[in-house]
């Protein structure tokens, strides 16, 4: 059975604020109706993510894109109040979070939700995010996994119960929690580091690795990684992140697509992503013309405009000169080179058989579903994409149990 | 006089107070549960009374706990408040991993952190959000603001990641015993006599609180008549919600509430009309702070006049 969730970025270019009926990304009730849809939906779960500082551009706040997010545990907790099934899942950091501080929040969501809690466990080596807290940029980043995986196992052993008492380079903790609990634990980093991480500890990794033959290949990495940790496959439900675009002809579905890339995509934004490579105004610059004449500034990128994937924290350079050679436009380049989810576009027919195909390979369990619409796209994966996989056999047409850990049907 | 309630957050016991008319419960961890998770998880589960959750200053990322409460403050449609923990219990610190503090030290860390959460709900002018379709900007990046907060013992940049708080600013409230009274929108008086009570409520509100609470411990004894016109409050500990009615009515007139409409749909509604949460029948008061009687202060960085 195909698993789902929705993740709530609440950042990035992704979610189109500029259509007519975008619903406050900010506000209480956008979160509860976009709960209710997808309890409705019988999904297994709605995710929040997190960035602990406000995206930047060269010193300035970013001001193009969606930003303003609540504390992920927080909003889950209100959530958890006006819900009874769904999953509720935090995103949180543990570079620059105390492990029996977050521990214990994550155990009362577990607790008030009444097993519905999960975390989504993400590091960083950021020292531009780590300048809002007590202890700065201090984790190398060779060392970010090591400090999450000891903060990880100290969380396990408060919320079994134990008194933990570690004092070393890692982690300086002595306590106990007065509440037991056990939230179902997601992990997303797709770094060595990240796969080792999710080998050891998660019951669910959210992956980047959507497109078919990725998956193949990632989830054959991740069952030897887990057969070294002594587990198998199926305690590890596999999620790759998916935007999707529905229509009602296939046609439609890929007018629609190109609608919401082109909004994604403004001119303003892809001269803003040339920015943070060329570390210089390129605001001159006609975003239908060709790339800038001027030369970039030295050195490798900013992290502050979000999180940079491995491949992107070196070789700028490089990649600027292959860039020119390809004789783009700089929106046609951006369009191209962006990291985005990957999009499945078409009838709820075809997106529901090609997911059967993806199930059957047994490299995904489900999907992570990244709206670019609110409420648009929750509705319309819910009214439309789920009655499609429900007539395939795909999907539940009720939710038989009432924790996270068994709506993903994981070992108990 | 207004009335508040000490809870370790039982809803019932919350419930029974916003029926009864308490202005705000203040929300301790005693129950095993963190007291601001709790707070959320209430949020949606009343509409008319404010939730203030006992939030531990030294111990906490000031950071993450000004975040939590705006949060709160958000998800509530404004009834959020902080009752500042300052609990020297050494255990406190060595969960965290950081040295022990008392007395000065503690007081000025405090003084700190409540310093730097002020500046962080301010950090977003309350029209930042713009949506300009024709230039393309989400945000006027000129009213979001770094807060490059200095203190003894942590520097935080800022801004938050949470937009202002539908109060601007969430009450806070504190002991007169803290050491950061000029601080504090509510200044709590633990004592046992109307002459004590009396002299550290004077003390207080010279010292800048603007509402002066006493803390009485049971029933109301007889003591609460003399100390109409010396305090603004009190802050009831170790009732029930049985008790609460006849505690209510003996201390003073409720605010106006109105209740929740049968069939109110779940919807959008508009930032100047912010859901307060709750189900139906829950009686609906305002925020918290036009429920004290406290203005919606100005942000600090809005320019007059633009």
């Amino acid at each position: 059975m195909l698993h789902l969730g929705v993740f709530f970025t609440g950042v990035g270019p992704q979610l189109i604020w500029t259509a007519p009926d975008f619903a406050d990304h900010t506000h209480i009730d956008t979160f509860v109706a976009t709960a209710r849809t997808l309890e409705r939906g019988l999904f297994d779960a709605f995710f929040l993510g997190e960035g602990l500082r406000v995206r930047e551009n060269r010193g300035r706040v970013f001001d193009l894109d969606v930003a303003g997010r609540p504390d992920a545990i927080t909003q889950l907790a209100a959530l958890a109040a006006v819900t009874s099934k769904i999953g509720l899942v935090a995103t949180q950091n543990t570079t620059y979070n105390y492990p029996a501080d977050l521990a214990h929040r994550l155990a009362s969501l577990d607790v008030l939700s009444g097993g519905r809690a999960g975390w989504n466990i993400v590091t960083t080596d950021n020292a531009w995010t780590g300048e809002n807290f007590r202890h700065g940029g201090w984790l190398a980043h060779e060392r970010r996994y090591q400090r999450a995986a000891a903060f990880v196992e100290t969380a396990k052993a408060l919320w079994a119960g134990e008194t933990v008492d570690r004092h070393d380079d890692l982690i300086d903790v002595t306590a106990r929690l007065d509440v037991t609990a056990r939230p179902v634990l997601f992990q997303a980093g797709d770094s060595d580091g990240g796969r080792e991480l999710a080998a050891r500890h998660a019951d669910v990794v959210f992956s980047a690795n959507t497109a078919f033959d990725k998956a193949v290949a990632y989830a054959a990495d991740l069952t030897e990684r887990l057969a070294r940790h002594g587990r198998t496959r199926d305690e590890l439900r596999i999620l790759p992140g998916a935007q999707v675009v529905l229509g009602d002809t296939p046609a439609a579905a890929r007018e629609k697509a190109d609608w919401i890339l082109r909004e994604q995509i403004t001119g303003p934004r892809a001269i803003a992503f040339l920015e943070q490579y060329w570390g210089k105004d390129p605001s001159g610059y006609d975003p239908d013309g060709p790339l800038p004449d001027i030369e970039p500034a030295d050195g490798e990128l900013d992290p502050s405009r979000g999180t940079l994937s491995i491949e992107h924290r070196t070789g700028k350079l490089e990649r600027i000169a292959a860039w020119r050679a390809r004789g783009l436009s700089i929106r046609e380049l951006v369009v191209d080179v962006q990291p985005r989810h990957n999009v499945f576009v078409g009838t709820p027919g075809q997106i529901a058989d090609e997911w059967a195909r993806y199930l059957r390979s047994g490299a995904v369990d489900g999907f992570n579903i990244v709206p670019q619409l609110l409420p648009g796209t929750v509705e319309d994966v819910v009214d439309k994409l789920v009655p499609a996989l429900q007539d395939r056999g795909l999907y539940r047409t009720a939710y038989t149990g009432s924790t996270l850990r068994e709506h993903l049907e994981l070992p108990s | 006089m207004h009335v508040a309630l000490g809870t370790d957050g039982d809803p019932g016991l919350v419930e029974a107070a916003e029926q009864a008319g308490v202005a705000f419960v203040t929300i301790s961890g005693q129950s095993g549960i963190d007291a601001g998770v709790r707070a959320a998880f209430l949020s949606r589960r009343t509409a008319g009374i404010g939730l203030v959750p006992q939030l531990q200053a030294a111990v906490t990322e000031p950071f993450h706990l000004a975040t939590q409460l705006a949060s709160l403050d958000h998800a509530s449609g404004g009834r959020g408040g902080w009752l500042v923990g300052a609990d020297d219990d050494p255990g406190r610190f060595a969960a965290v991993g950081q040295p022990a503090l008392t007395g000065n030290d503690l007081s000025a860390e405090v003084g700190d952190v409540i310093d730097v959460a002020r500046l962080l709900w301010d950090s977003w002018e309350d029209d930042a959000i713009v949506r300009d379709t024709t230039t393309g900007r989400f945000l006027d990046a000129d009213r979001v603001h770094h807060v490059n907060f200095t203190g003894a013992r942590f520097t935080i940049a800022g801004p938050l990641i949470t937009p202002r708080p539908p109060q601007g600013q969430l009450p806070v409230v504190g002991a007169d015993t803290l050491g950061v009274t000029a601080r504090l929108d509510v200044a709590l008086i633990d004592a046992t006599t109307v002459d004590e009570i009396t002299g550290r409520a004077v003390r207080a509100r010279r010292n800048g609180a603007a509402l002066v609470f006493a803390e009485v411990t049971g029933p109301p004894p007889d003591l609460l008549d003399r100390l109409a016109g010396v305090v603004d409050g009190v802050l009831l500990h170790a009732v029930t919600g049985a008790d609460l009615p006849a505690a209510v009515a003996a201390i003073g007139p409720l605010p106006p509430a109105r209740t929740i409409p049968r069939g109110t749909p779940a919807r959008a509604t508009p930032r100047e009309t912010p859901d307060r949460g709750g189900q139906e029948g829950n009686p609906v008061r305002g925020t918290l702070r036009e429920v004290l009687g406290l203005a919606r202060p100005a942000n600090r960085h809005a320019t007059a006049g633009l």
